[in-house]
């Protein structure tokens, strides 16, 4: 090991830091999962230790299984988010493509303009949103969130990919062009998988709130056919009296589609076949 | 097969004029090299002959024909870049086919044209990989492969040799060299390198600042620069150039080669003092402080020991001094 560059204060200094930070972003993620194992008296009675064989119960896990159509739930959530992913990173790529790529006018203006998303939270619209939805017949159907969802994650989107896009030589697409690929093809099979860190980022970035999201499914969607699994634990949420194995249990089950597709994209984050492309 | 007309082609960014009109005629079989300053837009003038970019105004024939609207596939030509381009994605057999798939040419057709690049590029053992694997002379060698096996009318070459490192500079420069005599193609050449202009080029084009300056054989350019920008352009050591009033001349400026200079420690035109010497071992480069001519450089074949100091007197052959008038034009 160099000592140059490294000390055994400094590397216990840092190692410090990261695991303090660890445990803390962990702690609220373990808590709930491990009261979920646990009766309703256990979670009460010692919040902080791990599941015993006097406390162990599955009792929240079979409630959610019982009550209300919590896997039809997961589905919905599912369908929402993989879909506004799947519009946010198709259209949000093509825009920033079009932006990097091609000279036109006010292109300057039109980058400014789809990121000005970025600084207005969507939510404002709120009233707005809701009544377009009534007028267009669109409440109640997941329709209506992919929607919101797919405007909502196109700005960041768009701006990141824009960056990341005018780095792409332009002699790869220049050759591309001489060899006769349409400008499609030149975008799908030339620049999209060279920026894929960068889709990838923005599919961590988009997918996580939209995943966790209550208010919009609350109002645009919250029929029994499109509750999401967010809005599906609150059932268990009543005013004077709260299911809370029930709730942990729906929780800790949320978090595991999330964790597969973070698990998915975080690969490519990794994984790169960019180099060797130009110098 | 292979001829290349360009009349009047200007080009402008905004209000940026990056090409101010260019006449242009490049003959079947021949080797022609653009060749100025960074900016003086020797590429943009590839480029839109690649059909790259659009031209402001102006034509572009290819053998006769107007391709000012033509797409860049369907114009004929195949190009290789500074930076390789290859597809990451695809092996080195794939990139080459790429085009000819998209041209809708027989599979037999597409192995034979790669058999045949690949032998004269000595590729063969790298067919199955892909980009990354290869080193940046490989890869500079499969774009130049992806190139040959389109046949082209023609080549452009946008610094091909720019990315790589002197030694393979000069062996990738002698396969060109040897390309273009075996397909006997007519191939266009962008360098900001006046040595590689000078080494592969029939005929080179000096621009600058958007316009052509001289176009000649790489000896004419030499011997008979038609201005003071191709005069220092061409040649290295760089040419001298003396005020022509300090010298009681006529002409605005003077200017002479370094190689066409000859030192003396007793006496001679210019008395000057070393200020520092460069030995190639070949040749020296002397840098010399005159009183007359202020700092020159003087080359010497061969190995001259002169201590920096030291007194010299420079004195330049008459038949090949050059002068040059107000406008920079030579005067004959």
């Amino acid at each position: 090991m160099s000592t140059a560059t490294r000390s055994l204060p400094r590397t216990i200094g840092a190692h410090a830091i990261l695991i303090t930070y660890t445990v803390i972003a962990l702690f609220p993620v373990i808590l709930v999962v491990m009261n979920s194992f646990k009766s309703r008296a256990g979670i009460f009675g010692a919040p902080l230790t791990p599941p015993t064989p006097k406390t162990f119960d599955l009792i929240g896990y079979t409630t959610v299984f019982g009550q209300g159509d919590f896997f039809h739930y997961f589905q919905n959530s599912l369908v929402v988010t993989v879909l506004s992913l799947f519009f946010v990173l198709l259209f949000g790529a093509m825009a920033a493509f079009a932006l990097s790529e091609y000279r036109f006018r006010g292109n300057t203006l039109m980058g400014l303009y789809l990121a000005l998303g970025i600084m207005i939270p969507i939510r404002l619209g709120t009233v707005a949103i809701l009544q377009l939805m009534v007028a267009t017949g669109l409440v109640n159907t997941l329709a209506a969130l992919i929607l919101v969802y797919t405007a909502q994650g196109l700005p960041l989107a768009i701006f990141i990919l824009s960056e990341f896009m005018k780095q792409v030589s332009d002699d790869l697409k220049n050759a591309g062009r001489i060899d006769g690929l349409s400008e499609y093809t030149i975008f799908f099979r030339l620049v999209l998988p060279l920026v894929r860190p960068a889709m990838a980022t923005v599919a961590v970035f988009t997918m996580i709130p939209i995943w966790n999201d209550l208010w919009f499914p609350l109002i645009l969607a919250p029929s029994e056919q499109t509750k999401t699994v967010t809005l599906g634990a609150q059932l268990f949420l009543g005013q004077f009296v709260t299911n809370w194995n029930a709730i942990l249990a729906a929780l800790s089950l949320a978090i595991l589609p999330v964790l597969i597709l973070y698990v998915i994209f975080s690969r490519q984050l990794i994984r790169g076949i960019t180099s060797g492309a130009v110098k | 097969m292979g001829s290349l007309k360009i009349e009047n082609v200007k080009k402008a960014f905004g209000p940026v004029e990056v090409l101010k009109g260019i006449d242009l005629q490049v003959n079947d079989g021949e080797f022609v090299v653009f060749v100025g300053p960074s900016g003086c837009g020797k590429s943009t003038l590839l480029r839109v002959i690649a059909g790259l970019e659009d031209s402001t105004s102006g034509r572009v024939l290819i053998d006769g024909a107007d391709v000012s609207v033509t797409p860049p596939a369907k114009r004929g030509i195949a190009m290789v870049f500074q930076t390789y381009a290859l597809y990451p994605h695809l092996t080195v057999k794939n990139n080459m086919a790429l085009g000819l798939k998209q041209a809708g040419t027989p599979a037999a057709e597409i192995e034979r044209r790669i058999k045949i690049a690949s032998a004269m590029l000595s590729l063969e053992p790298y067919l199955e990989r892909r980009p990354a694997e290869l080193s940046g002379g490989q890869r500079q060698r499969v774009a130049i492969g992806r190139a040959v096996v389109r046949e082209p009318k023609l080549f452009l070459f946008d610094e091909p040799l720019s990315n790589l490192d002197a030694a393979l500079r000069v062996n990738t420069r002698l396969e060109i060299a040897q390309l273009h005599r075996r397909l006997k193609a007519t191939m266009i050449y962008v360098t900001h390198d006046q040595v590689e202009a000078m080494t592969l080029a029939d005929k080179i084009v000096v621009l600058n600042a958007g316009r052509i300056e001289q176009i000649g054989s790489p000896m004419e350019l030499y011997n008979a620069p038609a201005n003071e920008f191709v005069a220092g352009f061409i040649g290295s050591p760089k040419m001298n150039f003396i005020d022509g009033a300090r010298l009681g001349e006529t002409a605005k400026t003077i200017g002479v080669r370094p190689e066409h200079l000859t030192v003396d420690t007793k006496s001679g035109a210019w008395k000057g003092t070393v200020v520092h010497a460069e030995h190639l071992g070949a040749d020296t480069n002397l840098y010399l402080d005159c009183e007359k001519a202020g700092l020159i450089t003087v080359r010497i074949f061969g190995v001259y020991n002169a201590e920096p100091g030291a007194t010299l007197y420079a004195t330049p052959d008459a038949a090949k001094t050059y002068r040059f008038g107000a406008d920079g034009k030579v005067l004959r």
